[in-house]
């Protein structure tokens, strides 16, 4: 046994094309789809959630109200329930779905076959995509049917493709969620700060009718720069510059990502993980 | 090869089984004198291991002796934190060793809402020669269930779709973390059945049990391993032979500690005066035990089951290897 190991003794398999590696990607995110719109108890209150809120308070009041120059409560909460929206799709998707399968070993069974670590991931941000790209459109749907909101067909497009590109940070932060939480603490932990920063941030009503220590507080919150890029796209907007805020979001995001590999390899070293 | 002083040279027997089954004398996956830590906890502690080509090996051992940590350094989960571990000549970290091993881990929980066969076909897409959907349905007894979701499978059937999962690869190398844990015997029995049909047709597999009954029906091999140390290293006859002794029966009124002092007493029972005594040799042991209680009585002398010839192996360890109390001695 203490003979030079030799390697001739098996033939190894053979590499792997790069059409197939691709496949991976595909077939990962069709099956994390699929899993995921099974279980009612997730998929419902990510999406209904956001247009709910949206119709209680965008809709309800009169969305024809004002809240600036030119500007209705219905489409100016449009935008912001659609960052709302999105960012709890990601930080559920995310962060709630690795804790759970990095405590119950399902993520130790998939680690130990040759799936590149990063379709793992890619196939949980196409979700998080999905979803968030749902709740903008019902949102857009409720705003132009019921609360009369009328816009640019480029603006559509614009303030849409900004809502869901909003995923990526929020997925990030997600993913250093997911490697903090425990399997039981995730959601709990994820609506503590989901809810608390959205509605700090100016997301759930204009931060000018918000104590004045709310409005010192939100320039430190990622929301608070993700809602403005959005309102941006509408001419709403508190005026900041759009490099500050972009500038903001890719700080949040990368500090995200070093705190997610930071405690990825952690877990390397545990008994579970 | 464990260098463990042991009174039969493991060699003595162990050359019969592999020499029936290995092609090769080079191991298809080793670990060498490998050690890890878990911050205090010393999980392995110099552990020697190899699987050959075409051999079942069983690794045995009581819950906590280091089994899993074994199949994580092989796996390339865990990193040593010293020694060597090498798998099909390479880092189990490897992708190109990883497509050539299959692994059957011990999961809380599995995604339920998908079926067995989106399951299977998500495993399949990672492999570059993967096993075709039917015969891993057929060889993993999984038939009419491809539709049903993961969830709705029966303990058994779970278990089959987690072999499965691990043969999606057609793997050269099967590492099976406790398989049959939790399952009850017809269950347990049904995938003994299908693991013996993949050893034969040339698969080479590390089997990790508590129960010495399963390591003796199936492995070719037995390695047991006690508080992260390789105790033995034998074929399952050479185990039995060695160690499956006497079972001593009679009414006593000697103390537990005054019958464990008897000469050759591995485990002692007692109860209300009922002694049962599990030795290698009976006759030095009733000698003895006649000389310390002349009045006892019913005495019975009968072979040990399995179990307590297992039993009998654990103690001893711990007997000769103080050092070996958990918490680590650094």
């Amino acid at each position: 046994m203490n003979a030079p190991y030799a390697v001739a003794d098996f033939t190894p398999p053979p590499p792997m094309p790069l059409a197939r590696r691709a496949r991976i990607y595909l077939v990962e995110a069709r099956t994390e789809l699929l899993k995921v719109i099974r279980l009612p108890a997730y998929a419902i209150p990510t999406i209904a959630f956001p247009p709910l809120f949206y119709i209680l308070f965008g809709l309800s009041f009169g969305g024809s109200r004002s809240v600036g120059p030119s500007m209705t409560v219905a489409t100016y909460m449009m935008a912001t329930y659609g960052a709302f929206g999105v960012m709890g799709a990601a930080l559920f998707g995310f962060g709630v779905g690795v804790a759970i399968e990095r405590g119950q070993g399902w993520m130790l069974v998939k680690r130990a076959t040759p799936m590149p670590v990063a379709a793992y991931f890619a196939a949980k941000m196409a979700v998080s995509v999905v979803f968030g790209a749902a709740i903008v459109a019902i949102l857009f749907a409720l705003g132009a049917g019921f609360g009369g909101v009328q816009l640019p067909a480029l603006t559509w497009l614009v303030l849409a493709g900004t809502l869901v590109a909003g995923a990526l940070p929020f997925c990030a932060f997600g993913l250093f969620l997911g490697y903090l939480a425990g399997p039981n603490s995730a959601v709990p932990i994820v609506n503590l700060i989901y809810l608390p920063i959205s509605f700090a941030s100016g997301l759930w009503m204009p931060l000018r009718l918000l104590p004045g220590f709310f409005q010192k507080l939100a320039p430190w919150l990622p929301p608070y720069h993700y809602g403005q890029l959005a309102l941006k796209t509408i001419g709403a907007d508190a005026g900041g510059d759009l490099a500050t805020h972009v500038g903001a979001l890719a700080v949040f995001t990368l500090l995200s990502l070093a705190g997610a590999a930071f405690l990825y390899r952690r877990d390397e070293g545990k008994t579970w993980g | 090869m464990t260098g463990l002083p042991r009174p039969a040279a493991p060699q003595e027997l162990a050359g019969d089984s592999i020499s029936a089954s290995a092609a090769g004398i080079f191991p298809l996956a080793r670990l060498r004198q490998a050690h890890k830590r878990y911050g205090k906890i010393h999980a392995l502690r110099g552990v020697d291991l190899a699987i050959r080509r075409g051999e079942l090996v069983a690794l045995l051992g009581p819950n906590g002796a280091g089994k899993t940590t074994a199949v994580k350094l092989l796996l390339g989960l865990a990193r040593p934190t010293a020694g060597e571990v090498r798998v099909l000549g390479g880092d189990p970290r490897d992708a190109a060793v990883r497509r050539g091993v299959g692994a059957m881990l011990q999961v809380a929980k599995v995604p339920e809402t998908l079926t067995v066969r989106e399951h299977l076909e998500a495993f399949r897409s990672y492999y570059p020669r993967p096993m075709p959907f039917g015969r891993l349905v057929a060889i993993a007894g999984l038939e009419g269930l491809e539709k049903r979701k993961y969830g709705e499978l029966s303990g058994g059937q779970q278990r089959r779709t987690l072999l499965a999962l691990a043969l999606s690869g057609d793997p050269e190398l099967l590492l099976l973390d406790e398989p049959t844990v939790g399952l009850d015997v017809e269950a347990r029995r049904a995938l003994w059945r299908e693991i013996r049909q993949l050893v034969s047709a040339g698969r080479s597999v590390l089997l990790t049990t508590h129960y010495l009954e399963e390591a003796d029906a199936l492995a070719d091999r037995v390695v047991v391993l006690v508080e992260g140390r390789v105790v033995v290293d034998d074929t399952p006859a050479a185990i039995k032979s060695r160690f499956a002794g006497r079972r001593v029966r009679c009414s006593t009124r000697l103390e537990r500690a005054e019958l464990l002092a008897l000469p050759g007493a591995a485990s002692v029972t007692l109860e209300a005066g009922r002694a049962e005594i599990v030795c290698a040799d009976a006759e030095p042991l009733v000698a003895a035990l006649l000389v310390r209680d002349p009045a006892l009585s019913h005495l019975e002398v009968g072979s040990a089951a399995l179990d307590d010839a297992f039993l009998a192996l654990t103690r001893d360890e711990a007997h000769t290897t103080p050092t070996a109390a958990p918490g680590g001695s650094r």
